[in-house]
């Protein structure tokens, strides 16, 4: 009897400090988020004084002025636009590839494939340089289409590698069945492939859209019109130009991480998997 | 009939393989060209008279602040390798003994590597900021005012400052990785040695460690990949100053593109870069092959 009171005292203890460390460690992930929210709500006369947490009278009149004024509200809505054209690209894109390479049969299938493949192991820093001449050469340096077209091809080769994986798994039996109730391979991509893809077309449209969400140097290099750029590049434009203007500063990074945060809390549990299974693959 | 088909089945692929081509591809075998011209971006490009054979590469050698944003690179990435991943690993294991609110941690830890490079430099530089920073208020507050410094603009503390924030944003994603290594081992192993008298740590020592090892190799592999070829958050916090003490390749390779325009030299830049990652992860691959045998 003594012997397990005494067990369990030494667990309790034992899990207690890993609580508190496990506690400190988080609040030092989430206090510099809230330390943002808490400048973005201070103002211009309070913010280099002023060091509590939760403002007394928060401004929150600064969201608007940075919506309107810092022109967040024009970023914010390019950067949307950027993040569902773009997923909604690779999506169609990348399955239809990652179908023809596990359903179809044509000359040069692997080769191509393993072009895709080694796409992602290849290390290729600076890239953005040769893409960007590109870019010039074809008249798509800031336009709209031109970015779009580079961050479909940024994501392109993780996706159609995860959905290949999936389609290969997928029974033949239920392709077979459909292809004598006279479905086309375009039918059969549509009507049944896409649908059982789901779980994997959940992790390509979750990582894509944060990666377009954050992506900033193809975004500096190729646009030069303010009324085309997507937040993070609106950020480094506006911190340059009003440089201590630090509660709307704050206020519009405070508009770039919302969405994110609130997406990542949704699908946290397909973030997760996705991580674990991105990096097996790759 | 056949022929058509197949012709029909390359259209699945054909809109990747064109975009691939075009934005892969392309500037691939574009890179390696360059790196052999000195051409200013600007002037139509004309290969037969830009072309310099091996001199950027002979000027690379040469380019001490080339060098030196590779070392600092190097730090960087010796500080995300040993604290980074040690601390990923400590609460890994802490969350691998099926603790109460495991979930709530984990969804926590992995908040930072979501968040964008830009706002997580933008925060940190208001914190660290030398006359209005809450790190310096904090410092004065404690009475440890002799530390207060201008943290980003000392030379002295501003490469570690941008390496502590990197592993602030990088540990969330070696600790989900780890976990999951650590949740595949199966359970009877430690019950078994339990019963024969083992140690927590003599666990640690003879279970845990030899079954993680692959997993160890995959996140220092994709650790130093990582690190190395950090710059948005260096952008954003320091720019590379003061002077070049917070410089890394890209940021390098950046600059002479945009601020000197020498589009060869960048791209001499890029591929010696890429030399130095894949000779780095070559040699790690064959390292924790020997230390298997070993």
């Amino acid at each position: 009897m003594k012997e397990r009171a005494k067990y369990k005292i030494e667990r309790f203890l034992k899990d207690s400090v890993i609580h508190i460390l496990l506690i400190i460690v988080s609040i030092g992930c989430l206090f510099p988020l809230l330390w943002m929210v808490s400048s973005s709500l201070k103002t211009q006369q309070t913010i280099f004084s002023d060091m509590s947490i939760f403002p007394k009278n928060p401004m929150w009149g600064n969201f608007y002025l940075a919506w309107t004024k810092g022109g967040f509200g024009m970023y914010f809505l390019n950067s949307m636009f950027y993040t569902v054209t773009v997923v909604f690209g690779i999506v169609i894109i990348a399955s239809l590839a990652a179908f023809a390479f596990s359903r179809l049969k044509f000359p040069g299938k692997n080769i191509l494939f393993y072009m895709f493949l080694a796409a992602m192991m290849i290390p290729l820093p600076g890239s953005f340089v040769p893409l960007y001449v590109l870019m010039t050469k074809l008249h798509l340096v800031n336009t709209r289409i031109g970015y779009i077209l580079c961050m479909i091809n940024v994501g392109l080769s993780f996706s159609i590698y995860l959905l290949k994986i999936f389609f290969d798994k997928m029974p033949v039996e239920l392709e077979d069945a459909a292809r004598i109730d006279g479905c086309s391979r375009l039918g059969i991509w549509w009507n049944m492939a896409l649908p059982l893809a789901k779980p994997a077309i959940a992790v390509i449209v979750i990582f894509n859209s944060l990666n377009v969400w954050n992506e900033y140097i193809l975004a500096t290099l190729i646009f030069s019109s303010k009324n085309l750029m997507p937040l993070q590049r609106g950020l480094m434009i506006f911190q340059g130009i009003h440089i201590t203007e630090y509660s709307l500063l704050m206020a519009g990074m405070t508009i770039t991480t919302l969405p994110i945060i609130l997406v990542y809390l949704i699908m946290q549990r397909h973030i997760i998997k996705g991580i674990t299974t991105g990096v097996i693959v790759g | 009939m056949r022929t058509k088909t197949v012709l029909q089945n390359y259209l699945f692929v054909l809109p990747a393989v064109l975009i691939f081509s075009v934005f892969y591809i392309y500037p691939f075998y574009k890179v390696f060209t360059l790196s052999l011209c000195q051409w200013d971006g600007i002037a139509q490009f004309d290969f037969a008279k830009s072309f310099i054979g091996f001199r950027n590469f002979i000027e690379l050698f040469q380019d001490k602040i080339w060098w030196g944003a590779m070392l600092q690179a190097g730090y960087i990435t010796l500080i995300a390798l040993t604290f980074q991943n040690a601390l990923a690993l400590m609460l890994a294991l802490a969350c691998d003994r099926d603790i109460k609110g495991g979930n709530i941690y984990r969804v926590i830890f992995y908040l930072p590597p979501v968040l964008s490079e830009v706002v997580v430099g933008l925060v940190w530089k208001w914190i660290y900021d030398g006359n209005y920073g809450l790190l310096n208020h904090w410092l004065t507050s404690i009475g440890l005012s002799n530390l207060v410094t201008d943290w980003l603009s000392n030379p002295n503390t501003a490469l570690t400052c941008v390496a502590v924030i990197h592993c602030w944003k990088g540990f969330g994603w070696g600790f989900i990785i780890l976990l999951a290594g650590l949740q595949t081992i199966p359970r009877q192993l430690y019950e078994a040695a339990k019963v024969d008298g083992a140690s927590s740590w003599q666990m640690f020592k003879s279970v845990t460690i030899p079954l993680m090892v692959p997993v160890f190799i995959l996140v220092s592999i994709l650790t130093v990949l990582g690190t190395m070829q950090v710059f948005v958050l260096i952008l954003s916090m320091t720019d590379g100053g003061p002077g070049y003490h917070t410089e890394v390749p890209v940021t390098r390779i950046l600059a002479s593109m945009v601020n000197s325009s020498r589009f060869g030299y960048a791209c001499s830049q890029g591929v010696m870069f890429g030399a130095v990652l894949l000779a780095v992860s070559f040699v790690q691959i064959k390292l924790s092959k020997y230390m298997k045998q070993a």
